[in-house]
């Protein structure tokens, strides 16, 4: 039950968030947001460290497609879900003025939409039913198509279209794979979406490809990998900051959830057998985007692209297929929640403030506002892989694991760390330092609200850059399971 | 000289069809008889009564009935063998009233349009004479469409229980001629209804032609009119099959223009834009459900042991028609001909389903069946198409229905809630999750890719795609563009629109949240009596 309560409680607050007077509107929300936080952090401790899926509940849904309601988390979903619980009460105080602002849709959407999309990402992230995944992963777009297109700057419909199409797309894709499924464990005998019905079936290699493909390419427009990432900048350029906080930390990281739980989960051997695409689509996001990222004028379109950099890494990690990458991958999924949330917060705070977002047009930030460009240097440096940060602990991971895999493939992804510097400090120094823009007014520095959310993130990234155990614990136990899906012992490079 | 035998007639299994039949012809009375100012009453009242005794009916006989012969089918034959009242039968037919009862309550709304229906006043009139101009004024109004739309639903309920070649025929007609005179007869843009009218009766009237000419070489063929003898005949493999295919060929091109599929769509538009959105709205769900009802018996159960001769024309008309279908709903500026060309695609998808027929020892235990699959699709069609015109119906101008689409921008602020219904059925038609498109799609891909038929549920995937473009760019348009000029307005519905669409609206919902019943009900329909 305590999976579905976590579920129902922001689907019931943006219900409510949706009905109550205007005036109450946020409290209420924001109230929500908070029980489900509390709802999230009771959830981890009823969690007991160790393989397998636990806080299970399962009940038939449609019998004559044999799919079920069904509930259950690991270390990967436990993560994901505390991610997700502790960005969206961040994400509603960042928009609880600007939402409200002429020529937004009003905060009473923002959070109502923004509690509806909390509940559809941490059904997608409990959800041990392939097609109740299938459902909620697809039912996530509408509050995101309604959240970008409602909020945010002039073009954003367009974005917002085109964010649709490029999901509906890749979820379409991924529904053949998942009657795919269906029709396999129904020629085995046992219609039925289960996950653990479906992992004990013996899919035959070539069938597995054509599954693998469908849900791959799903995923891979998702996370956003190289060349289906072209909605990402668009999208992050146009939406207010808090929804891209949402779409890229929390919706995007099911791209990489998915691959862990059904590419490299039900589909073993296709996944091996499609490693050497994976892995060159991951170094070519991780150079591109980074690549891309440094020729940015807009910083929310540059702090899209680096995310592209960063999924490539969480990709990579994944497909070496070791014990070091997969735990290094989610780690890196957490990381870059907290990491990117950090820096497209203050990046909208400043924005806020220039009335621009061209890099161009800015300068001299530092002088007036010492405390927003310190949590901008913060940012930039996290995202660059600074050691005591802790995307730094993740990244050497990967990479790390990128090297037994093969030393071309850890070479190039090394190059990442030198243009990942290079974007963030560029950045920082263009926006930041230097002389101020001639006639603009000063910049006001952050105000007590403001500081209070982002501290919460500064300090996860510091305390979790010094001491990550508590979070490897969790994903240990989860990546040997895992990899013994694969057929690789605990400590196995690839064979 | 075989001796005329007077067949019996099962008076209780008929009680649907008679009752129709009955009120169809009590209308005709009222009309010749009553006075015009109690007509409309008095016909409204009679048909909604009608149609809610045959649904009864419907409901009583399906817990009668019994399994025929022994085997897994349930029905009986009636008058002589013409007519099966089976599982599938009695489905398609309470779906069919289901959605006649929300025909009828469109076709009543007097709301809309100051007081009058979406009807011509005197449709005898020219448009633009003194005489027209005469009976707007008197507030003249026709209510023969109400026993015109029961003759059409009787056709309807005839059509898919067909079971010989000559029945169905009538069927066909019987279902077609009152359409034809409905499509004429909207209140504004008459030229435009009245063209619609003359294309879709003068195509309609060429396809019935083909199903004749394939109904008599399907006769010469295997010496029967019976579906039951035209199977045995094929099993036995009597005759010449260039015979069997031609027929087949042509009584295909009959069923494939009334289900709209391409190259047969070409009516589709400009009927759906010409027509009185009631009537669009009542005929787009109807007829898809008889015809495809029709369609699957006769390939069923006639032909089905040809299966390897039509299953490949099904793979390409299917495939054309989703793409066709969607592409060409991408170009359109008109919302009427935007569904008209969806429509097309949704053919196109539930031939996905229809095609994926495999015989009973093929299918895996548990695993749902192409029939049961097609008619839950048939089901979510059905009231999400209804539900969408009905709204169409809503949005206007000074000159009426505002179809063009650049109009509806600006909607979403306008009127929220009847934009977020219009995007909930454009949702649905879509196939987003939680909503009954989904559960419609995800059935006929898997009865079509458990048949096999991988290259098709591939395509129909990518058909999707194009199709959810169309329906993300009208709500972009109600949600996101500005306004042009003074915006759309939206009219005040009577209780009857409101009802149609409130219904609409919460069976697209449940059977998205929970269709497990429904599709069970089709399931338990079972296989067509042979």
């Amino acid at each position: 039950m305590m999976l579905t309560i976590l579920i129902l409680l922001p689907l019931v607050g943006a219900v409510v968030t949706a009905f109550v007077p205007g005036a109450l509107a946020r409290l209420v929300g924001l109230g929500f947001a908070a029980a489900t936080l509390l709802a999230g952090v009771v959830t981890a401790t009823r969690y007991s460290v160790g393989g397998g899926m636990q806080l299970t509940e399962t009940h038939v849904w449609i019998e004559s497609l044999g799919v079920h309601y069904a509930l259950g988390v690991d270390g990967l979903g436990l993560l994901m879900v505390l991610l997700t619980v502790v960005l969206v009460p961040i994400v509603l105080l960042a928009g609880w003025k600007e939402s409200d602002e002429p020529g937004n849709s009003g905060a009473k959407a923002f959070f109502a939409w923004t509690l509806a999309l909390e509940a559809m990402s941490l059904a997608v992230f409990t959800a041990t039913d392939v097609l109740l995944f299938y459902v909620v992963f697809e039912a996530t777009l509408i509050p995101a198509y309604f959240l970008i297109g409602g909020f945010g700057r002039a073009g954003r419909g367009r974005a917002a279209t085109k964010f649709l199409i490029y999901q509906l797309a890749g979820g379409l894709i991924m529904l053949a794979s998942v009657i795919g499924l269906y029709v396999v464990s129904a020629d085995a005998g046992n219609p039925s979406f289960l996950i653990s019905d479906l992992a004990a079936i013996d899919i035959d290699p070539i069938t597995q490809r054509w599954l693998f493909a469908g849900f791959f390419i799903a995923f891979a427009i998702k996370a956003p990998m190289f060349p289906v990432h072209t909605w990402l900048a668009d999208t992050t350029e146009k939406a207010t900051t808090g929804t891209s906080v949402l779409l890229v930390c929390i919706l995007d990281k099911i791209g990489t959830f998915g691959m862990l739980r059904f590419c490299l989960g039900l589909l073993p051997d296709a996944s091996q057998w499609a490693t050497p695409v994976v892995v060159v689509l991951a170094l070519v996001s991780i150079i591109y985007g980074a690549l891309v990222a440094i020729g940015q004028d807009d910083v929310l379109r540059l702090i899209g692209l680096t995310s592209l950099s960063h999924f490539g890494f969480i990709v990579l990690g994944i497909f070496v297929f070791s014990s070091t990458g997969s735990a290094g991958a989610i780690l890196y999924m957490v990381n870059h929640g907290i990491a990117t949330a950090l820096m497209f917060l203050v990046a909208g705070f400043l924005i806020r403030r220039t009335g621009t977002a061209s890099i161009r047009e800015m300068g001299g930030v530092e002088k007036a506002a010492p405390v927003l460009a310190g949590f901008f240097l913060v940012g930039g440096l996290a995202a660059a892989g600074l050691p005591g940060l802790s995307p730094f602990v993740s990244e050497m991971m990967v990479i790390i694991a990128a090297f037994d895999h093969h030393w071309l493939v850890g070479s190039v992804a090394v190059l990442a760390i030198v243009l990942a510097a290079f974007y963030a400090l560029w950045m920082y120094q263009r926006t930041m330092t230097g002389p101020g823009r001639e006639g603009a007014a000063v910049v006001p520095d952050l105000d007590r609200r403001e500081v209070g959310i982002l501290a919460p993130l500064l300090l996860a990234l510091v305390l979790f850059g010094f001491y990550p155990m508590p979070l490897l614990d969790v994903i240990n136990p989860f990546v040997q399971d895992s990899l013994a899906s694969v057929g690789i012992g605990q400590e196995g490079g690839p064979q | 000289m075989t001796e005329f035998v007077k067949p019996s007639i099962q008076y209780f299994e008929l009680w649907p069809l008679l009752a129709v039949f009955g009120v169809a012809c009590l209308g005709v009375v009222i009309e010749a008889f009553a006075p015009r100012a109690v007509r409309y009453t008095a016909q409204v009242t009679v048909a909604l009564l009608g149609l809610v005794g045959a649904l009864v009916g419907v409901v009583l006989v399906a817990r009668d009935v019994q399994s025929y012969d022994d085997g897994a089918a349930r029905g009986v034959f009636a008058v002589g063998g013409t007519i099966a009242v089976d599982g599938p039968s009695l489905f398609i037919w309470g779906l069919v009233l289901s959605l006649a009862i929300a025909g009828v309550l469109l076709f009543a709304e007097r709301h809309l349009d100051g007081g009058v229906s979406a009807f011509a006043g005197q449709a005898a009139t020219v448009p633009g004479t003194d005489a027209e101009t005469a009976a707007i004024a008197a507030r003249r109004e026709h209510t023969e469409v109400y026993p015109l739309m029961m003759f059409a639903v009787f056709g309807m309920m005839l059509f898919p229980a067909a079971n010989d070649l000559l029945t169905m025929f009538v069927g066909l007609e019987v279902l077609s001629l009152p359409l034809y005179l409905l499509s004429g007869l909207a209140r504004r843009r008459r030229l435009l209804s009245q063209e619609s009218a003359l294309k879709y009766f003068l195509l309609g009237a060429f396809s019935s032609g083909f199903f004749l000419y394939g109904a008599a070489l399907l006769y010469g063929y295997a010496g029967s009119m019976d579906f039951a003898a035209i199977n045995e005949a094929v099993r036995n493999d009597v005759g010449s099959s260039s015979l069997l295919l031609i027929g087949t060929g042509l009584l295909s091109v009959g069923l494939l223009f009334k289900v709209g599929a391409v190259p047969f769509q070409a009516w589709t538009p400009d009927v759906y834009q010409g027509a009185p959105t009631p009537v669009v709205a009542f005929m787009a769900a109807g007829t898809k459900v008889a015809a495809f009802g029709a369609l699957m018996r006769l390939f069923y159960v006639a032909l089905g042991a040809d299966r390897w001769s039509w299953q490949p024309m099904l793979w390409i008309i299917a495939i054309l028609s989703m793409f066709v279908g969607a592409a060409l709903a991408i170009t359109q500026s008109d919302i009427k001909r935007l569904l008209a060309y969806s429509s097309v695609a949704h053919t196109g998808f539930i031939l996905t389903g229809v095609l994926g027929v495999q015989a009973s020892d093929q299918l895996a235990v548990g695993e749902i069946t192409s029939l049961q699959a097609v008619l839950f699709y048939l089901t979510t069609y059905g009231f999400a198409t209804i539900g969408a015109f009905a709204v169409v119906s809503l949005v206007r101008d000074s000159g009426g229905e505002t179809t063009a689409i650049e109009r509806w921008a600006g909607l979403g602020k306008e009127s929220p809630v009847v934009a977020a219904v219009f995007a909930f059925f454009l949702l649905a038609m879509a196939g987003i999750p939680l909503t009954s498109g989904f559960v419609g799609k995800l059935a006929v891909f898997s009865a079509a890719l458990a048949a096999g038929a991988w290259p098709v549920v591939v395509a129909a995937v990518l058909a999707s795609i194009v199709a959810a473009f169309l329906y993300v760019r009208v709500i972009k348009v109600m949600y996101f563009d500005e306004p042009v000029g003074a915006g759309p307005s939206v009219a005040y519905p009577s209780v009857l629109t409101a009802t149609t669409i409130a219904v609409g609206a919460a069976l697209t919902l449940v059977l998205g949240v929970i269709p497990g019943p429904v599709l069970d009900l089709a399931g338990v329909a079972g296989e067509f009596i042979r």
